[in-house]
């Protein structure tokens, strides 16, 4: 039984780092993703920061998951996270400014991340507190990963650097697009398509971690009148 | 209001929709721009929707910020504060447009709900004021021209993206790039078309 305990806490943790990682499988939280990564030091900042909040907010809504009323949970959350989001903010501001102003506006945005309010409402309003503690950290974990691995790309194509230090630019002229926004989205792609090559599925996903989002059920409308348009559009054609 | 302020107004709606574009240049509302640009009428809905928002959004965060936060000292409360202001406004404007517009709820209101969590609603609420902050003449006027702009420029991104993603569907795709991969590619593409926008609004002043 402990055994069988322990291999479950620790499904928890190592689930997000890559079956279920975050970015590349769940697609879940890509602005922050996209917009940050132009240097690996910027994705383990934010990706530091944004474990912290996982873990903190996980653990405080999953203490609070009898307390909270359902009819309210989703702003209740917000509150939560953003608490939190503010804490990171201003720890990062007084501690580290450079990084403060590379993160610019992201910072607070971490608030509306999806993948911190996915797993409040998806793992930590149904799950006991240590589970919760692991789910987030492993998703935390397996978020800074994908970032790192795609700022180091980036910055390394880009800049010609990793971590600052120089590699590439020795050799060649730094291809300055992958610091812009089109090679975030290039490099992005090539990620998930190589993910979803390397998984069990062997494709990548459909489309963004709409699953994953509390607010799927209101989403799920809009399929229902994209499926009744067709469906219309079809029945016209067959008049 | 003199033609040095209308100038400024232009190249500020401009430059929202064109050199900064909150899609593909800073990524921001990214999900609903790969999520919902599938179909042209979800991806005009959605857009008009955001516009809609972020408009209200900013008319109220400003004020709020800079005669409430600021001189009772509460900077700090930003993230919060904007957040449950704009929870709470996508709920009122839900109702009020189900009970007096139900027209109009039928087309927009079921994006609604989405919008609350959208980056870019709660972006362009911060950014305004960061561009406060770093340029005493850019008041409450020009945050909502930059905000209308913003939504503009996130409309011109999805409906064009829509035309694209059209398009792609007839392809034929390499197996390991259907879905979201290929899309990916196709957005770095349209966004290097508006990385040729570069310069022409600092031009026009």
């Amino acid at each position: 039984m402990a055994t069988k305990k322990s291999g479950s806490l620790r499904m928890e943790f190592t689930k997000g780092i890559i079956r279920e990682n975050p970015v590349l499988r769940l697609v879940l939280g890509c602005c922050a993703t996209l917009a940050v990564t132009t240097a690996a030091g910027n994705a383990i900042g934010m990706g530091a920061a944004t474990t912290f909040v996982l873990v903190c907010s996980n653990a405080a809504i999953s203490l609070l998951r009898n307390v909270i009323p359902g009819k309210v949970r989703i702003p209740a959350f917000i509150t939560i996270i953003a608490g939190f989001v503010t804490i990171v903010q201003l720890f990062i501001k007084a501690f580290s400014p450079a990084l403060d102003t590379a993160l610019g506006v992201f910072l607070p945005l971490i608030v509306v991340n999806c993948i911190i309010l996915g797993r409040a409402e998806m793992f930590a309003s149904k799950n006991k507190v240590l589970p919760s503690i692991l789910d987030g950290l492993g998703m935390g974990v397996g978020f800074t990963a994908a970032m790192l691995c795609m700022g180091t790309i980036r910055e390394l194509l880009g800049a010609g650097t990793v971590f600052g230090i120089p590699i590439l630019s020795h050799f060649m002229e730094p291809v300055i697009i992958f610091l812009l926004p089109p090679g975030g989205f290039f490099v992005f792609g090539m990620l998930v398509a190589l993910a979803g090559k390397l998984s069990k599925e062997g494709k990548a996903p459909e489309g963004v971690g709409c699953a994953g989002c509390p607010l799927a059920a209101s989403c799920s409308k809009l399929t229902e009148k994209e499926t009744c348009t067709k469906n219309m559009e079809n029945w016209e054609a067959a008049e | 209001m003199d033609g040095q302020t209308i100038k400024t107004l232009v190249a500020i709606f401009l430059a929202a929709i064109l050199t900064e574009n909150y899609v593909l240049n800073k990524f921001l509302g990214i999900c609903p721009f790969l999520g919902v640009s599938k179909k042209l009428d979800t991806a005009l809905g959605m857009s008009c929707a955001v516009t809609v928002v972020m408009v209200i959004a900013t008319a109220v965060t400003w004020p709020l910020y800079t005669y409430l936060l600021v001189p009772g000292d509460l900077g700090y409360l930003q993230t919060v504060v904007f957040i449950l202001v704009i929870a709470a406004l996508v709920q009122l404007l839900e109702t009020v447009l189900r009970k007096f517009m139900p027209p109009l709820y039928n087309s927009l209101g079921i994006y609604l709900p989405l919008i609350t969590t959208n980056c870019a609603v709660l972006g362009v609420t911060m950014l305004v004021l960061e561009k406060g902050a770093a340029d005493p003449s850019f008041g409450y006027l020009q945050s909502l021209v930059n905000a209308f702009g913003s939504g503009v420029g996130f409309l011109v991104a999805m409906v064009l993206f829509a035309g694209v993603r059209e398009r792609l569907e007839e392809c034929d795709i390499p197996e390991t790039f259907r879905g979201l991969p290929i899309t990916l590619v196709a957005a770095s593409l349209v966004a290097v078309s508006f990385l040729g926008f570069g310069g022409v609004v600092d031009r026009l002043l």
